[in-house]
């Protein structure tokens, strides 16, 4: 059997996607058109695999303006489908209607399938199919996307227009005088184009349409001959061709309304009512906040956040208890072992017994290998003999400090201590009492390590399920892989993977409530909420979503700019969205606070983050919106507010898979090849160290390498070569720069980066030695603090190309090179000249400092700031699609 | 002349022509704004800006710049 491929047209909210999930099941190919980021999709019908939709853009008209609107014509004139169904939504009947009767010119076979034929009903108005099939000229079927009834019908009747060929003749929808013209003009294009398609051409050489009439190539003198036919209908209706069109079209449709519907007398329906309220003057921002706020704390703040903490320290993390009465009695556990101090007082008390000349490295070894297998008779022996020799001597500790599960010392009042010298010792504050363990004896050493056997494990309760890093690294361990094969599965693709998958659950929730805010007609009204405050930094009211999201995290953010309908906006957005903090990024926050303002709760630094990232979407829109990349008019915000109405459960999912398994999809490969190559870079390099040998080589693996090896990697290598990249913004080390590399992977590695780089093993974001490290990176010989670099550092970070997961969604939704390109260099350069002028000018005010760079600094800041200010440049309109006059197309 | 940017919350108007030009225009006529239309202003948005139309039966959102292109007659209360 032939394959056959049916194009669905329709206008947006007119239930096409229900239609097309219906029909296909939604198992097709979604990808986009080429070049440009308009969505196209493609699958087989469920009940015939040889018939292929192709579901089109949802579009009002086939003019040549918009993007979503060329793909649609070009697709039907040029790549001719065999049939076109055109869905129409009958409670918007009159205005469906109009890209109908463009559709009928198209040449191709079109049944016309009447949706929503059953909220009609309940409205009490009657439609006459048969009367309105004879004055299109085409097969009308009434039908239900969402109950999916007739769908066959529509489909078979489809298949068989296309099979015999039937091209309607196109609805005589132009008053007589425009007729005759076009009648005229046909004879002049008849010889130029396919026969179906004279109808088509002549009509878009009277609107003088410029890509069509390229394409037939007509004579200058056939121009001229079209040209006077057009002029003199103009001058006898006193209207432009374009408009003239338009107008005998709808003029033609309200005449068809009248004929073919009965309308019931109005009422207000259950769309109005709830309109009435959801955009009203008083409540519509109030309701508008509360929406936003259920969505963030849904998404970003409590269940989202769950998810991916569950993802992420659970599945690919330490494993999970999938009882929730294990998982409390687990933290009870935890804290109960906590509040002993266990750790503290043998590390306290053995440090006593070195003072007092007691051999303690094989004691502390023994220590940690009880901690493992408390079973360790060897260990035993050595403790006890230990304990023994300790209680002879008398030996107590006394005073011994307490730490937090962050390793901070604590004070009296069981607060962190912020402050520590050098040399790592706590600095108190005036009246500040460091909290101690007044005395440590031998006995009590003794059952600190017996107590460490009672430490909660999570392996121990009857609902543990392992991580899958530790079912992988099993199964690795039973095959008998080498160390090398386990590190490259684990650390390099497992851990990647993870990456991508920890992000799931959130982008589950996330869009579960997204997709039922834009199928119940509610995203529209966002827009129309928030335009007033997105156009004047040249974006519109859709922009604000996207934004939102971005600050939990950045990949749905950017998926999330599909709803924005106007191109130019759409790829601005998920440029400058990932700007905004998201999730990741807060650690980074946390560690800046923890240098500055030593983790007290200085509520109002955090929100400058958040600030700086609004600060430079705003200001990068304002920039680019005058380049020739972005400029042009204005786009025109005339958009339909939807009717409200209840998604069923089964669309919405669908919804909500589709967008997910794109993610799944697309974004893993480069993320996965991405994370393998930055592995690679971290664990391979040199043995250059004392007594190294200076071969080429797995780091860990190789004889006598330190235990903090990152020094020598391939990662230090291009962190030194490219850190001169970094020194006008302060920080000329390799580490800064191998961290920003790292930090790709995920954005909360520049913090774990750190860690390994400065050997403080597990200290975190809030561990005060994390502080006194990252703090040391930006301090001189001479002892200063060099704030403006530690900023600029941040800054850079902040706003530079987000996480590989982030740009791999970036690249999937420009789906074009260039674009992905221009967005992830944009980025760059951008966090680049914000992290200078950061520094340059604290320099320069702070200390006086002065430079070629503090000059460079001037000038972007100036560059900038003219940009902004600059009017907006005149533009040779590249994007004038309708002649003024026809002969002009023949130069 | 009278734009659809003075016509009042609860006011409508017929459509007498549009002065725009290139994709704007066409985008207005597209959506069925054309010569000889019936607009309600139907509400405004709470910062002020888009307004919301009812035009040929269905709810249409549009910047009162833009409705400045929009020349209207015989506006009048009520739809």
């Amino acid at each position: 059997m032939a394959e056959t491929t049916i194009g669905l047209a329709g206008n947006p909210n007119c239930g096409k996607t229900t239609l097309f999930n219906e029909l296909t099941g939604s198992n097709g190919y979604v990808g986009n058109w080429p070049g440009v980021t308009v969505e196209k999709k493609q699958a087989a019908w469920r009940a015939d695999k040889s018939v292929t939709f192709v579901d089109l853009p949802g579009i009002y008209s086939l003019s040549p303006y918009t993007p979503e609107e060329v793909v649609s014509r070009d697709y039907i004139v040029g790549e001719r489908p065999d049939a076109v169904i055109n869905l129409v939504d009958v409670t918007n009947l009159e205005r469906n209607l109009y890209l109908t009767t463009q559709l009928l010119e198209a040449g191709r076979p079109v049944v016309i399938g009447l949706n929503m034929c059953d909220l009609l009903k309940e409205r009490g108005d009657v439609i006459d199919a048969t009367s309105l099939s004879q004055r299109l000229g085409a097969p009308v079927v009434e039908v239900s996307a969402l109950r999916a009834t007739n769908l066959d019908a529509l489909v078979s009747k489809a298949v068989a227009a296309g099979k015999a060929g039937e091209i309607p003749a196109g609805a005589r929808c132009f008053s007589p005088e425009v007729e005759e013209a076009l009648g005229k003009i046909a004879t002049i294009v008849s010889g130029s184009c396919d026969a179906n398609l004279v109808r088509w051409y002549s009509v878009k050489v009277f609107e003088r349409d410029s890509e069509a009439v390229k394409q037939l190539h007509l004579s200058s003198d056939q121009l001229n001959q079209a040209e006077k036919i057009v002029k003199a209908v103009e001058k006898a209706r006193d209207d432009d061709a374009e408009s003239i069109i338009t107008s005998d079209r709808y003029d033609w449709i309200a005449e068809t309304m009248g004929a073919c519907v009965k309308k019931a007398p109005k009422r207000l329906s259950m769309s109005e009512r709830i309109d009435k309220v959801v955009t009203n003057r008083v409540l519509g921002l109030p309701i508008f906040v509360a929406v936003m706020f259920v969505v963030y704390y849904l998404a970003v703040s409590t269940v989202g956040t769950w998810g991916t903490d569950w993802a992420n320290d659970g599945v690919f993390g330490d494993g999970w208890l999938w009882n929730p009465a294990d998982q409390a009695a687990y933290e009870t556990a935890t804290e109960e072992y906590d509040a002993g101090y266990y750790g503290d007082k043998i590390d306290g008390f053995l440090a006593a017994a070195d003072a007092a000349g007691l051999d303690t490295a094989d004691v502390s070894d023994a220590v940690a290998a009880l901690a493992e297998d408390p079973e360790d008779a060897d260990a035993q022996a050595v403790v006890t003999d230990f304990v023994a020799e300790a209680g002879a001597a008398g030996i107590v500790a006394t005073d011994v400090p307490m730490h937090d599960g962050d390793g901070n010392f604590l004070d009296a009042n069981e607060e962190v201590v912020t402050r520590i010298d050098a040399e790592g010792e706590p600095v108190l504050a005036d009246g500040q009492e460091l909290a101690v363990i007044d005395a440590v004896t031998a006995a009590d050493f003794a059952d600190a390590v017996a107590a460490q056997e009672s430490a909660p494990a999570l392996e121990d309760y009857g609902s543990f399920v392992p991580s899958v890093p530790s079912v992988i690294e099993g199964w690795l361990a039973a095959a008998g892989a080498s160390e090398f094969v386990t590190a490259l599965v684990l650390d390099g693709i497992v851990a990647g993977v993870g990456a991508v998958l920890g992000f799931i659950p959130q982008m589950l929730v996330l869009f579960v409530l997204l997709c039922f805010l834009e199928d119940c007609g509610y995203m529209s009204r966002v827009a129309f909420v928030m335009d007033r405050v997105f156009r004047r930094f040249g974006l519109s009211g859709k922009s604000f979503i996207p934004m939102l999201i971005s600050s939990g995290c950045g990949v749905p953010g950017v998926m999330a700019t599909k709803t924005i309908e106007n191109e130019k906006d759409r790829r601005m957005t998920a440029m400058l969205t990932t700007m905004i903090p998201c999730g990741a990024k807060t650690p980074i926050i946390a560690l800046v606070m923890g240098v500055l303002i030593g983790g007290s709760d200085a509520w109002w630094v955090a929100p400058m983050f958040y600030f700086l990232g609004l600060a430079a979407i705003i200001v990068s829109a304002l920039m680019l919106k005058k380049t020739r990349m972005f400029a042009g008019d204005p786009a025109p915000f005339v958009m339909e507010l939807p009717n409200y109405h209840l998604p069923t459960l089964k669309s919405w999912w669908l919804h909500v898979w589709e967008r997910i398994s794109a993610y799944l999809k697309k974004a893993t490969t480069i993320i996965f090849a991405a994370s393998v190559v930055v592995w690679f870079l971290l664990e391979f390099g040199f043995a250059n160290w004392e007594g190294g040998n200076g071969a080429f080589g797995f780091l860990s693996l190789m004889d006598g390498a330190p235990e903090y090896y990152t020094d020598y990697s391939l990662l230090a290598i291009v962190g030194n070569a490219v850190a001169w990249i970094f020194a006008p913004l302060g920080a000329d080390t390799w580490q800064a720069a191998a961290a920003s590399i790292n930090a790709l992977i995920a954005k909360e590695n520049l913090v774990s980066t750190f860690a390994v780089i400065y050997g403080i093993g597990d200290a975190t974001e809030n561990s005060v030695t994390m502080w006194s490290g990252f703090a040391g990176m930006f301090t001189d010989a001479s002892g200063i603090l060099h704030v403006g670099a530690m900023c600029a550092f941040v800054a850079f970070n902040m706003l530079d190309a987000p996480c590989f997961a982030a740009i791999g969604t970036i690249r999937r939704q420009m789906d074009s090179p260039k674009w992905f390109w221009f967005a992830i260099g944009y980025q760059c350069v951008f966090a680049w000249a914000v992290g200078l002028i950061i520094n340059q000018l604290w320099e320069l005010f702070a200390l006086g400092n002065f430079g070629v760079w503090t000059v460079v600094a001037f000038v972007l800041l100036a560059g900038m700031i003219f940009q902004i200010a600059r009017p907006m440049p005149k533009t040779e309109r590249e994007d004038e699609k309708i002649l003024s006059d026809l002969s002009e197309s023949a130069a | 002349m009278t734009t659809l940017r003075d016509v009042k919350v609860g006011e409508s108007a017929t459509v007498a022509a549009l002065t725009g030009a290139g994709a704007l225009k066409r985008r207005i006529m597209d959506m069925g704004l054309t010569k000889g239309t019936r607009v309600y202003v139907r509400k405004v948005a709470p910062l002020g800006d888009p307004v919301e139309l009812t035009v040929r039966g269905y709810e249409l959102s549009i910047r009162k710049d833009e409705a400045a292109s929009i020349e209207v007659t015989g506006v009048a209360q009520g739809e």
